[in-house]
């Protein structure tokens, strides 16, 4: 799509953006906000643009956590007749490099106890960090594929594993040691966010997660199309300004 | 403990409650100082295209929301329960920092129905009071729809609010709500274009007989300078509006919208990352000294002030009063005590349409407010005689704007991961639409706000504590509403419907997203034994306190309360300036 895209660069889309900012009255220099607002400019910029690159090597999994990561995104987003898979895409980078945020620590979180066991309704009652899940989820998940199947879940047939997954899913494949929000809350859902976010994250390499389901990205200027029942005629953008 | 030079007001919580009352008492000359717990934001940087449209950081990570690390809520269904925290965000979303909520919120600028300020008369004198049923805490407002027109009519033209009247000063108009309060004034600017989503809604209604009308949307729809000389650009359906700061200051917010003007006067301060603990009052409890808060290095600063003003988020003013100790706090064994009492919610069913694939929805197209929404089943506007139950809401179809890290809807029975899944995403992706109904939660004497006995947050101080399920009335009228939603989404073409619609025998859960229109817990009302406020927002107990925000609502609406919040600030601030300046003390004799 992007060799007939010649209408809308990145560049032509900031100017209409700016132009289309009006001239707000401007901060006064005297108001006591100022003094504290120029101790907290955010950074303008972007996060910094981490894209998908085939030497990676994880700074936060093991050799053995990477190896499962690795597999699960096969089997969760497999490369097929649809679209690419999650593995193709960088998705183990994205979820690598999220080990390295605020929330996998639970920062975004209330992580104060006490703690009890509660129905699903009332949310996520454990203590365990993201980091914490994965680390628990992907030792139990691997000590059940060896305990039925002799080897770690890397190592099984796609179809074992695409049946491990499902047992795990529905709830028929347990643990005590297996975290239960690790598959759905953790595993899938930061596959998904992996496969789907803007490729500065280190997952949807070349936006390719986007063109299969017609997303433009971040585009962000639909006032022209709003109002047709059209297909949308112009590739994605991504926030580097990268078009696909 | 180090003590700050004495202010004439000293207004806690710093989004559209705080902005407004800060600007119209320092136009009325009083210095005026302002503290919020969160860091000060503006369009440029913190929204400035591309950094905010991002999925990652904004939706999956709550770039905008409350970091629950610091403070959170406790929530049980019942009294006899254990509460547990609300670790993560989901069901409600919180904001925090400069424009609090008014950032990140939709742009859905309703009012509010007459009859629902006197919802416990209207339902009395024509259905009788044996129709409101046992346990639940009905009473009116003690305010009138006409008292707070013009500061309806004020709040949208400071927000540019987009829209087309159906009633002006008694005379019907053609395209407009027909079931709309008479205003005084048409909006300040038309509606906005209409995405597939409303056209094809628009359409099925009337064809069913309902009356479409343009929803009121806090996004302009052309260039706009407000009452304050501030300015704003035409929306262009970015996509990026829940959740999300403005890239293009379309969406009205008090940075859009107020923050311009009020930061150039000199008897106006804001000191942010200014936690505030508590009200503190003098020897009698009768009035306020000033507040006591915490800074960004962990002190605790008394600031003293003539008058306080409580301007934070619902769950942050509720708590300061239960924490300040001001009030009587409710007891739901005795029915006494106000300060928590009439704590409700909104009912939210969302249900999600698939077309065809020649239908193309553009999902990722959108505004928060832009829609079409019928209110032939709002509040009383229909016969309840025959249904068993109290309330209504409003049903909508609008299309705020999607990408797929938000999630993707999927058709009943589609798999959640594998071939299967890719094939569903690729499929509707572009052909999926949404229509909701948004709907009341009246009072109950079972739901309340109290203090949690075991979990505190960063600061030591004791979470507010949620004590709230869905009740048989609300839970009726949510199937009633279930019935409809089905019926409109067939007419508009959709060859498969999934979603949410609350029935009987569920249970309030907290982990999707349904509203965060939580509100009451500090009712107004013209009696001090059922309300914590009078009707011009001030504190029955201390006179020089006033508390804002959807916490005074007296049970839950059907519309977004956002409108009818800012519309009680203004009218507030327009008799404090009045009346109160000119003799502090009581408005309401008790």
């Amino acid at each position: 799509m992007s060799s007939n895209d010649g209408q809308t660069s990145r560049r032509d889309f900031l100017a209409t953006t700016l132009a289309l900012a009006p001239l707000a009255v401007p901060l006064a220099g005297q108001s006591a906000a100022q003094s504290s607002k120029e101790e907290q400019l955010p950074n303008a910029a972007p996060a910094p643009d981490y894209p998908s690159v085939p030497d990676y090597r994880p700074s936060h999994f093991t050799p053995v956590e990477w190896a499962f990561i690795n597999a699960a995104c096969a089997r969760l987003i497999p490369a097929d007749e649809h679209g690419p898979g999650a593995v193709e895409l960088g998705v183990p980078q994205y979820i690598d490099r999220q080990m390295g945020t605020a929330w996998a620590d639970g920062g975004i979180w209330y992580m104060q106890g006490p703690f009890f066991a509660a129905a699903p309704e009332f949310g996520y009652q454990s203590q365990l960090t993201p980091k914490q899940q994965y680390r628990l989820g992907i030792k139990a998940i691997d000590a059940l594929c060896q305990e039925r199947l002799n080897k770690p879940f890397a190592a099984l047939t796609a179809a074992q594993q695409d049946d491990i997954l499902k047992q795990i899913e529905k709830g028929s494949l347990k643990s005590p040691d297996l975290p239960p929000a690790f598959f759905s809350g953790f595993l899938l859902r930061n596959v998904m966010e992996g496969y789907f976010g803007d490729p500065m994250y280190g997952g949807n390499k070349d936006m390719a997660a986007w063109k299969m389901i017609g997303y433009p990205g971040v585009r962000a200027d639909y006032l022209e199309w709003v109002g047709e029942a059209k297909p949308y005629p112009y590739g994605p953008v991504s926030i580097y300004g990268k078009r696909g | 403990m180090p003590t700050n030079k004495p202010v004439d007001v000293v207004i806690v919580g710093f989004g559209w409650t705080g902005a407004i009352m800060a600007i119209e008492l320092a136009q009325a000359g009083l210095n005026v100082l302002a503290l919020e717990r969160g860091e000060d934001a503006s369009t440029v940087p913190n929204w400035a295209y591309p950094k905010v449209v991002d999925e990652i950081s904004q939706s999956a990570r709550n770039g905008l929301l409350q970091n629950l690390s610091k403070s959170t809520v406790t929530i049980r269904h019942h009294k006899d329960d254990r509460a547990l925290p609300y670790r993560q965000i989901g069901s409600f979303k919180p904001g925090t920092g400069v424009g609090g909520a008014g950032i990140h919120w939709s742009g859905v600028h309703s009012r509010v129905m007459p009859q629902e300020l006197r919802l416990r008369s209207h339902i009395t004198e024509r259905y009788g009071a044996r129709f409101i049923a046992e346990g639940m805490s009905l009473q009116d407002w003690g305010i009138s729809y006409e008292e707070l027109e013009p500061h309806f009519d004020r709040f949208e033209h400071v927000c540019g609010t987009s829209g087309k009247a159906g009633n002006i000063q008694g005379r019907t108009l053609e395209g407009g709500n027909p079931f709309e309060a008479p205003r005084s004034h048409e909006f300040p600017l038309p509606p906005l274009t209409d995405p597939p989503t409303s056209a094809l809604f628009a359409k099925a209604t009337r064809e069913l007989g309902y009356h479409p009308y343009p929803l009121p949307a806090a996004n302009a729809s052309r260039p706009y300078t407000n009452p304050y000389g501030c300015q704003l650009g035409p929306c262009n359906f970015c996509g990026f509006c829940s959740d999300y700061g403005c890239i293009n200051y379309s969406k009205a917010s008090p940075q859009t919208t107020i923050l311009p003007l009020l930061y150039r006067m000199p008897n106006f301060a804001l000191r942010t990352q200014a936690h505030v603990l508590r009200v503190n009052t003098d020897s009698t409890g009768k009035v306020a000294t000033g507040v006591t808060y915490v800074d960004a290095q962990g002190h605790e600063i008394d600031q003293p002030a003539a008058m306080v003003v409580l301007a934070a988020f619902h769950l942050h003013n509720v708590r300061l009063m239960l924490s300040s100790g001001i009030g009587q706090p409710y007891d739901p064994d005795t029915g006494k005590g106000t300060v928590g009492r009439n704590f409700c919610y909104q009912l939210l069913n969302s249900v999600n349409l698939f077309f065809n694939q020649n239908v193309y929805i553009n999902q990722f197209m959108g505004a928060g407010g832009v829609g079409q929404a019928i209110e032939d089943f709002y509040a009383d506007n229909f016969d309840h005689a025959k249904l068993g139950f109290i309330g209504g809401g409003v049903i909508w179809g609008r299309q705020t704007g999607n990408g797929p890290v938000r999630g993707i809807p999927l058709p009943p029975g589609s798999p959640a991961w594998g071939s299967g899944w890719k094939a569903a995403v690729k499929e509707n992706f572009l052909h999926t639409g949404r229509i909701e109904s948004q709907l009341s939660n009246m009072a109950y004497r079972s739901c309340y706000l109290d203090l949690d006995p075991t979990y505190r947050d960063g600061y030591g101080t004791p979470l507010l504590r949620m004590t709230l399920n869905w009740q048989d009335n609300d839970l009726r009228m949510s199937e009633f509403f279930g019935e409809k939603l089905s019926q409109i989404g067939k007419a508009m073409g959709a060859t498969a419907q999934s979603g949410r619609v609350l029935k009987r025998g569920d249970n309030w859960d907290t982990r999707p997203y349904q509203s965060t229109h939580i509100n009451g817990g500090t009712a107004m009302g013209a009696d001090p034994k059922t309300s914590v406020v009078n009707k011009y927002l001030q504190s029955w107990d201390v006179p020089n306190l006033f508390v804002l925000g959807a916490n005074v609502f007296a049970h839950g609406i059907g519309y977004n309360p956002t409108g009818l919040v800012g519309a009680l600030a203004y009218w507030s601030a327009a008799n404090i300036r009045a009346t109160y300046l000119k003799s502090p003390g009581a408005l309401v004799r008790r």
